[in-house]
């Protein structure tokens, strides 16, 4: 909503108040603004008079004029086609600025001296919008009546101020002038006034001929009015700078002062024709698929949630939103019937989304005072009385549902300093209700406070509190903390979990990415083996944000190509995050997972580079799940059933037996590079219980070394020789590490050799070597004879 | 016999200037010291030497030889010494050369912000809460005081599952699930970060996804003081001790009276700069008490108990701290965006 200083000075004098300083003070009363400009921000124009005007002896389209300015006469070259003796003129002097910056100079136009310019209202900084047809192509043309010497601005009513305010959505008040006028009064302690509409009226009583039926809830007030013999024309320069100054293209004189009364008082109007309208009005719900053509001349179809004027024969109007074209006001137009109503804010909003968002619609949207719907139609009269030479005619149609009683709240000094944190007085209370315009008495400790019915804002104790706040300024107020017993703050478990995984892949040499949580449906389809019932959003922005995943890699594979197409090739992140399904209920499961590609570390001028490889992202999720507390928990598992997974190089991951997810190479068919991913649902990694460190003594007594190796079939799992050895070594067997792995000349072709480094202590005492010696005899016969393998002898 | 010692002590320096290496200077030992050496020899003669003099000569033979030993021993320290400095020296190293690259992860900015946010909470004794992004109508909307037919409930802002689920669009709802779980209805200091969900076409200000903090206080007593000062603190830890806030009324379905939030600008102390618009402050989050119907809605009694609520943007955070001009970095993930905040920051 633009506020214009010229227009609000109707209702509140501040003309001695610097505009910018009263933008500042709406800013910290609550109302934002994004700017503050002059209307036209031209210097130094005079209305002038061409008094002579020859053609330019060396130009096929500039003219040579003598201008009378009042106090001199100037020699001015004009290239507009519309230049002609006896034209009252708008001249920008020497010496003006123009809106776009041009400072107009003495100059000469093809070697003729030319003292100034005369102007277009473009050139003024008018928005084509604004503009007529006449006035596109040339210079503005003044009536004949103007006064030469005078300042052209203040003669237009050009010589005014907007600030454009950005209201918050409550704030329905304030989207008219006499609302504004309100508040910079409340701000700055200055009366109001706003005069009563004076209309004579004539003729017949209009309720004899007219037939009024409100067949919806949805209306709450329906007045109607009737001018007769109304001459349509230009309105008065005041009202068209005004309109201009609130964003409203001028048209003609009625329409205009339907616009006008609306930005008056906030009440949108509408104008029909009354020849055309007929005599018998009904508001109703539109019929499902009734047809109606707006003035815009589009056939709309309508909805039963669309409440529509109509007449004996067929909906004439969208309520609130658009009028109809066979009911329009046109150049021919006689009688206006007048309606000022109140309809339903939800249902405008959404016939005005499907339809058209009006200065009207958004008004309604927000909520109309019903104590100014009468005023408001009066206004309209007045001014067709005035300006459109119009007669009203006795009488007013009248539906009237709407509550119209003032809001009385009741509130006590205590619970006002109580909220705002402040040490306001009852003085400080009583002055700022008195420049809201709210009335109050005191009873004992209580305000009944009464809040006129404009204020649709205000309508429980906390928004008096906010209204007594703002207005005595919260930069009154000194923060504190709360005054509250002790406690410790927490985290969420599984939060602190998180943290520490974080941490510790952070420091394995892993960057946490985060990405987005919609995906394509395609997308969604890829790395999940068991596809579950998808969380689709029913309007989707775009193709590739349709579902909610169901798995974090394919976001990881896009952050993956998105680097490398920046020649980033070495890559190693992770992201903790949650994937959505459907059961019975909507589920969120947090997961974990990662992508290595490339180098993980080393030195290239060294040859030193450890390249990502299974064993590698196996060593990181080993550090991590030891890291947790899982060792000796947790298995890897050969694992062939993960589609979009290389079935040779991926494994399952489980933990005390369960699976809790799996790693390994992503399938050449979806990626050509050796990209490595694992994915682990941490709501399942994290339920396991983890006990606390428990710390056993370091064994005073020597440990004994043994090496290895056995000769095995190529498919055969190490796991198989580990389980064998670590079940005979027991409890004195207290490492096991494998130290070489061979195939080639020295083993059969579809053979391997797997060699282990074997550690034994007994925490009590010294390991005789025949003890050893028997343990150690005793797992290699017991692989030997399980696996059907071969120990490696040199 | 004294000029003959003398000339072998000539003799013996003489030939140990010209000495470099290890095996001559054995070579020399040899010829001085050894069995049949110059030296050695020398004692040889004790046998011809009468009786009374034999004394003084074993003293003069002892010196030499010791000086010999002294001598040569000398000798060799040096020529070790010279050798271990040219081995040494064949060790150069260009130290200027890269250093092993060793695999380096990070946190990625919006977390960091949000770890900064929680500790600064947790450590006022506020608990961390969470809830879910998928989210019904009553929690998302009807307890925060937007009914049916609000316009901030529009279906084309939400990203909807069925007509009562949608992914949320604020964290405020978990404000109200706090409230609503407090079966006690006991004073509450939460924090609650998390994705939020628009329906907003992407670009260099909006997301379509982005994180929210959600702050909340219930208690007897809470007043806008207490959030102005909950507020400095926060701004100060996260932009600095000398910075300042005020408050600015607004509106927010959820809160009454609502507040918007500036923080003196951090970049030019207030003296207006591009970053604050000229203004000396910006904008950094959204406020207020606790709206009645929200606090009446989950069980508590207005008339005994106030509160306020905040909402701060991380991404809005980061990208006023770091300097970050496109909200879209956040999700795109490029790595060398991410590593350039990995270190630590200075502290306040």
């Amino acid at each position: 909503m633009r506020l214009s200083k010229k227009f609000i000075s109707d209702y509140i004098d501040i003309q001695d108040i610097d505009m910018q300083e009263l933008a500042e003070k709406m800013v910290f009363a609550g109302n934002e603004y994004e700017e503050m400009r002059p209307f036209c921000e031209a210097t130094n124009l005079v209305i002038g008079e061409v008094l002579e005007c020859v053609d330019h002896p060396e130009s096929d389209h500039l003219h040579i004029c003598q201008v009378d300015l009042g106090d001199e006469t100037v020699q001015i070259v004009c290239g507009a086609p519309n230049v002609r003796k006896g034209l009252k003129v708008i001249v920008s002097k020497v010496g003006a600025t123009l809106p776009d910056g041009i400072v107009i100079k003495k100059a000469k136009l093809a070697g003729v001296e030319s003292n100034g310019m005369i102007c277009a209202l473009s050139e003024l900084g008018l928005e084509s919008k604004y503009l007529k047809e006449e006035d596109k192509t040339g210079i503005h043309e003044l009536p004949s009546d103007a006064k030469v010497g005078m300042d052209a601005l203040a003669y237009l009513e050009f010589d005014d101020t907007i600030i454009d305010f950005e209201l918050t959505a409550d704030r329905a008040d304030l989207m008219n002038m006499i609302g504004m006028a309100y508040e910079v009064g409340a701000i700055y302690d200055r009366p109001v006034k706003v005069k009563e509409p004076v209309v004579h009226e004539q003729g017949n009583d209009i309720i004899a001929s007219y037939q009024l039926d409100v067949k919806t809830d949805n209306c709450s007030i329906y007045l109607g009015k009737r001018v007769d013999n109304v001459c349509i024309k230009e309105s008065p320069q005041f009202i068209k700078e005004r309109l201009m100054a609130c964003g409203i293209r001028p048209i003609n004189n009625v329409v205009d002062i339907s616009n006008y009364v609306m930005l008056e008082y906030g009440q949108p109007l509408h104008f029909f024709d009354a020849d055309r309208l007929g005599n018998h009005i009904v508001v109703r719900m539109a019929e499902e698929k009734e047809t109606l053509t707006t003035l815009d001349g589009q056939m709309r179809e309508l909805k039963a949630s669309d409440i529509v004027i109509a007449n004996e024969k067929e909906a004439v109007a969208l309520a609130g939103v658009m009028g109809g074209l066979s009911t329009e006001v046109e150049e021919d137009t006689k009688h206006i019937f007048i309606e000022a109503a109140i309809f339903d804010p939800v249902h405008i909003r959404y016939t005005s989304k499907a339809i058209l968002r009006s200065e009207a619609s958004s008004r309604y949207e927000k909520g109309i005072d019903p104590n100014r719907t009468k005023q408001a139609i009066l206004r309209a009269c007045e001014l067709l009385e005035q300006y459109a030479s119009g007669t009203t005619q006795i009488g007013m149609l009248c539906y009237d549902q709407a509550d119209k009683e003032n809001k009385k709240i009741d509130i006590t000094l205590e619970k006002i300093n109580q909220v705002l944190g402040m040490e306001l007085k009852n003085t400080d209370v009583e002055s700022i209700l008195r420049r809201l315009g709210f009335t109050y008495n005191l009873d004992r400790e209580a305000y009944h406070v009464i809040v006129p019915t404009r204020r649709l804002d205000v309508n429980i104790k906390e928004d008096l509190i906010e209204e007594i706040g703002r207005i005595y300024g919260y930069d009154h107020v000194s923060g504190k903390l709360p005054v509250v017993p002790m406690k410790q703050g927490t985290y969420p478990k599984k939060e602190k979990m998180v943290k520490e995984i974080r941490k510790r892949l952070e420091g394995l040499g892993l960057y946490q990415v985060i990405t987005y949580s919609l995906i394509g449906e395609s997308e969604c389809k890829q790395f999940v083996n068991e596809v579950k019932t998808p969380v689709k959003v029913l309007a989707p922005l775009s193709e590739d944000k349709k579902v909610m995943r169901q798995t974090l890699i394919p976001s990881l594979l896009n952050v993956m190509e998105y680097n490398l197409a920046r020649n980033i090739k070495d890559i190693q992140i992770f992201e903790t995050g949650s994937i959505y399904y459907q059961e019975d209920t909507f589920i969120e499961e947090q997961m974990l997972s990662g992508l290595l590609l490339g180098n993980y570390q080393g030195n290239t001028w060294q040859n030193q580079n450890l390249k990502v490889d299974y064993y590698l992202v196996k060593g990181i999720l080993e550090n991590l799940l030891d890291y947790l507390g899982m060792n000796g928990r947790y298995q890897i598992v050969a694992d062939e059933t993960y589609q979009d997974m290389h079935p040779k190089m991926t494994a399952s991951i489980l933990v005390d037996h369960e699976k809790i997810g799996y790693f390994g190479k992503v399938h050449p068919r979806t990626s050509k590079r050796d990209v490595y991913v694992f994915e682990m649902s941490l709501e399942k990694l994290l339920a396991k219980k983890v006990r606390q460190v428990k710390y056993k003594e370091i064994s005073k007594y020597p440990s004994v070394h043994k090496d290895l190796a056995f000769i095995m079939p190529k498919t055969m799992e190490s796991e198989q020789v580990m389980s064998i050895l670590k079940k005979v070594g027991g409890r004195l067997l207290t490492n096991i590490d494998v130290f070489d792995v061979y195939e080639g000349e020295n083993v059969g072709e579809n053979e391997k050799s797997i060699a282990y480094a074997l550690t034994f202590q007994n925490p009590s005492k010294t390991l005789s070597d025949e003890e050893v010696t028997t343990i150690f005899n005793q797992m290699i016969s017991e692989v030997e004879n399980k696996l059907n393998i071969k120990l490696r002898t040199k | 016999m004294q000029e003959k010692v003398n000339s072998i002590k000539e003799k013996l320096l003489k030939k140990l200037e010209t000495v470099d290496n290890l095996s001559s200077l054995n070579d020399l030992r040899v010829e001085f010291l050894g069995k049949k050496g110059s030296i050695t020899e020398l004692s040889n003669l004790m046998k011809e030497i009468p009786v009374e003099e034999k004394k003084a000569f074993g003293s003069l033979l002892n010196t030499i030889k010791n000086e010999a030993t002294e001598l040569l021993n000398q000798k060799k320290e040096e020529i070790e010494a010279s050798l271990l400095d040219a081995k040494l020296a064949n060790e150069t190293i260009d130290v200027t050369l890269p250093g092993t690259k060793l695999s380096v992860g990070g946190t990625h900015p919006l977390t960091k912000v949000i770890d900064e946010i929680e500790e600064i909470f947790v450590s006022m004794g506020y608990d961390v809460v969470e809830g879910p992004e998928i989210e019904s109508d009553l929690y998302n909307f009807e307890k925060l005081n937007l009914p049916k037919g609000h316009p901030a409930r529009d279906a084309q802002d939400s990203f909807y599952i069925t007509e009562e689920v949608l992914l949320r669009s604020q964290t405020s709802p978990v404000q109200a699930r706090t409230m609503d779980a407090n079966l006690e209805k006991s004073p509450i200091r939460v924090i609650c970060p998390g994705k939020v969900y628009r329906r907003d076409d992407d670009d260099a200000t909006h997301s379509h996804q982005f994180t929210q903090i959600e702050g909340l206080v219930v208690d007897k007593d809470i007043s806008l003081a207490d959030l102005k000062g909950t507020l400095e603190i926060l701004a100060k830890k996260l932009f600095g001790e000398e910075r300042e806030i005020r408050f600015r009324p607004s509106f927010f379905p959820f809160t009454e009276p609502s507040i918007e939030v500036d923080v003196s600008c951090f970049k030019c102390g207030g003296v207006g700069c591009p970053i604050c618009k000229e203004t000396g402050w910006i904008e950094i989050l959204g406020s207020g008490m606790v709206h009645p119907n929200v606090l009446r809605g989950c069980g508590y009694d207005p008339e005994k108990y106030t509160g306020f609520a905040f909402g701060i943007g991380p991404e809005r955070v980061a990208m006023l701290k770091y300097g970050i001009q496109d909200i879209r970095s956040f999700y795109t993930n490029d790595l060398r965006f991410l590593s350039d905040f990995n270190r630590v920051e200075g502290g306040e």
